[in-house]
């Protein structure tokens, strides 16, 4: 009975200009536009996935969706019951509402080890707001167990994982004995997308809601200071190719690509 | 006290040096020295005198055969070992297969932090001040990091390379790995077959996005990356359509690409696409929507139909070519 643990976490939807995205540099903060939906990030929706597939293989398998966040995060671990796993950990704690990567590592570590036995942990190979993409290894360094990063396909067979890792040009099998940490990446392919039937099923389930009081520790330090947030100084000159034409344009445009030497 | 810094180079998998390492060197030298390079692999000792010609002071050289791929759970200890011996105050790694796996959990291990995928490193203070794009490359941050050391790693071809001069000290040193500390097996490797030239080693990249209507027009971007030289990638979107393939994804959640000219066919812009795109100068769109976002980002904007215009730019491209 493989118990798999998932870490996911919500991020602003990025499939939004990034003129939407308003840098408050004083309060170091960024904050979507009204109307930008948050969504479960996309790497650890196919990290519930990957452990869905090990699930179809392994029916008697327990997936265990863990998120350390808001209020608002009760959402995405809902998508992940109505995906298919079966109960979650909500770790909500106003102590933890400027805790960067590592403090919820330290916090993500102490929810595994008080969730106690488990075989796999699959997370996304980063996150896709602050991108930095080290909780997974950082947890699987506290846990004193191995990691294989990006993966396109993970299966578990008894106390063994085999992972395919994406390299630039092709990709790896590893093995892993269990446990282990694995992070996923969008090789993998495209999570499955919860039918109404599910999402009713999974307002049933379970959703355990721990503060750090449960976990019995303390707010992890920061290791990081977010010193300055501001918008790049991206701003280019823009040539707009005018023409009469399409073969008008096509000719300007490549005597521009020429004459800066791209061509 | 820790002092200077301690890189890690790294060499191609032809045994050539690779250009992250002199890029780290430049980096690692504005910082203030002293700089120590590390190289580990199989058959690194051919280029460490090479690695030490970018301003280090000193390559320490771990050449085994058991380190011939990598595998984090080899390298991790011999790296650790090298930090621990050099006691630098940073440490910098490229944002490459070996530092993405690797920085993290080196961090970890002295209980410290990594600021990933820099587009720049200087010094604030005493303090090492990292510089990386977030929120899809709508903002910037700024880290310090309170451990120590303190650990960044920096995208490839984000830094300036320096000219090569002088001559570093040549340390060798065995690996000294106990090989039941080594938990993974990589029990094979498996080479994809991609047409042409690899989307991260491109020098022109010809992108398309939902614009194009349909899985077929990415044939005649084909077309014109095959005239050009160059690589085909995609957005997010068609890749999930499934019109292209998910290996030739550029942004946030696929590929993060560095050629020198990038165009951008049928692509409106969104910041999970331009993500993938943060560090290149050179854009050229094509996109009939005069409002596209993406825009903004170009060097040059073709507001018209790509199905008219692509074919007639081949045509203009070959005609330069043959010229």
């Amino acid at each position: 009975m493989p118990h798999i643990i998932c870490f996911v976490k919500q991020v602003p939807d990025p499939e939004t200009p990034a003129s939407q995205f308003k840098v408050d540099e004083a309060a170091k903060k960024v904050t979507p536009a009204p109307g930008v939906q948050p969504v479960p990030s996309q790497f650890d929706t196919i990290g519930v996935e990957a452990a869905l597939r090990i699930k179809d293989a392994h029916p008697d398998s327990t997936i265990t969706v863990v998120s350390v966040g808001p209020d608002a995060f009760r959402d995405t671990i809902k998508h992940c019951l109505a995906m298919g796993a079966d109960e979650g950990v909500h770790v909500n704690d106003q102590a933890l509402a400027d805790a960067d990567h590592w403090a919820t590592a330290e916090v993500l570590a102490a929810v595994v080890q008080k969730l106690g036995d488990y075989d796999l942990i699959i997370a996304g190979r980063q996150a896709v707001d602050w991108d930095m993409g080290v909780v997974g290894s950082t947890v699987a360094e506290i846990l004193g167990v191995p990691v294989v990063t990006i993966a396109k396909t993970v299966t578990y067979d008894a106390g063994k994982v085999t992972v395919e890792r994406v390299l630039l040009d092709g990709f790896e099998t590893v093995e892993s004995p269990t446990p282990a940490v694995v992070t996923v990446s969008n090789e993998l392919g495209e999570p499955r997308y919860p039918q109404l039937r599910q999402i009713m099923a999974a307002a049933k389930k379970e959703v355990k809601a721990w503060g750090l009081s449960e976990l019995g520790i303390g707010a992890p330090a920061n290791r990081v200071n977010l010193e300055a947030l501001f918008v790049p100084d991206t701003s280019v000159e823009t040539e707009v190719i005018e023409g009469e034409t399409a073969q008008e344009k096509a000719a300007l445009l490549a005597q521009r690509l020429k004459d800066a030497k791209l061509i | 006290m820790p002092n200077g810094v301690l890189i890690f180079g790294e060499a191609n998998e032809d045994g050539s040096l690779a250009g992250i390492t002199a890029e780290l060197s430049g980096a690692a030298t504005a910082l203030g020295g002293p700089v120590t390079c590390a190289l580990l692999g199989s058959g690194v000792e051919a280029v460490a005198s090479q690695a030490g010609s970018y301003g280090a002071n000193k390559v320490i050289v771990v050449d085994a055969s058991i380190l011939k791929d990598y595998n984090g759970d080899a390298y991790l200890p011999v790296a650790e070992r090298i930090v621990r011996e050099v006691d630098p105050a940073i440490v910098l790694l490229g944002q490459t297969m070996m530092g993405r796996d690797l920085a993290p959990r080196l961090a970890q291990r002295f209980g410290s932090a990594v600021a990933m995928d820099c587009m720049a490193v200087s010094m604030q203070g005493e303090k090492l001040l990292a510089e990386r794009p977030a929120f899809g490359g709508a903002a910037r941050a700024r880290y310090t990091i309170n451990g120590m050391p303190q650990f960044a790693t920096v995208r490839v071809k984000a830094l300036e390379a320096p000219e090569a001069s002088g001559s570093a000290e040549v340390v060798k040193q065995d690996a000294g790995l106990d090989a039941s500390a080594v938990r993974t097996t990589v029990t094979s490797r498996t080479k994809e077959d991609s047409e042409g030239i690899r989307l991260e080693d491109a020098k022109v990249v010809v992108s398309g996005g939902r614009g194009l209507g349909g899985p077929e027009g990415f044939q005649p971007l084909e077309d014109l990356a095959k005239t050009l030289g160059g690589a085909v990638g995609a957005s997010r979107a068609v890749c999930d359509l499934g019109w292209y393939p998910v290996a030739a994804q550029v942004g946030l959640t696929g590929k993060v690409v560095t050629p020198d000219l990038y165009i951008a066919v049928g692509i409106s812009g969104a910041s999970q696409h331009m993500a993938g795109i943060s560090s290149v100068k050179n854009i050229a769109s094509i996109n009939k929507d005069a409002d596209a976002s993406i825009f903004k980002a170009s060097r040059w904007a073709v507001v018209h139909d790509w199905k008219e215009f692509i074919p007639a730019f081949i045509e203009e491209v070959k005609k330069i070519k043959s010229a």
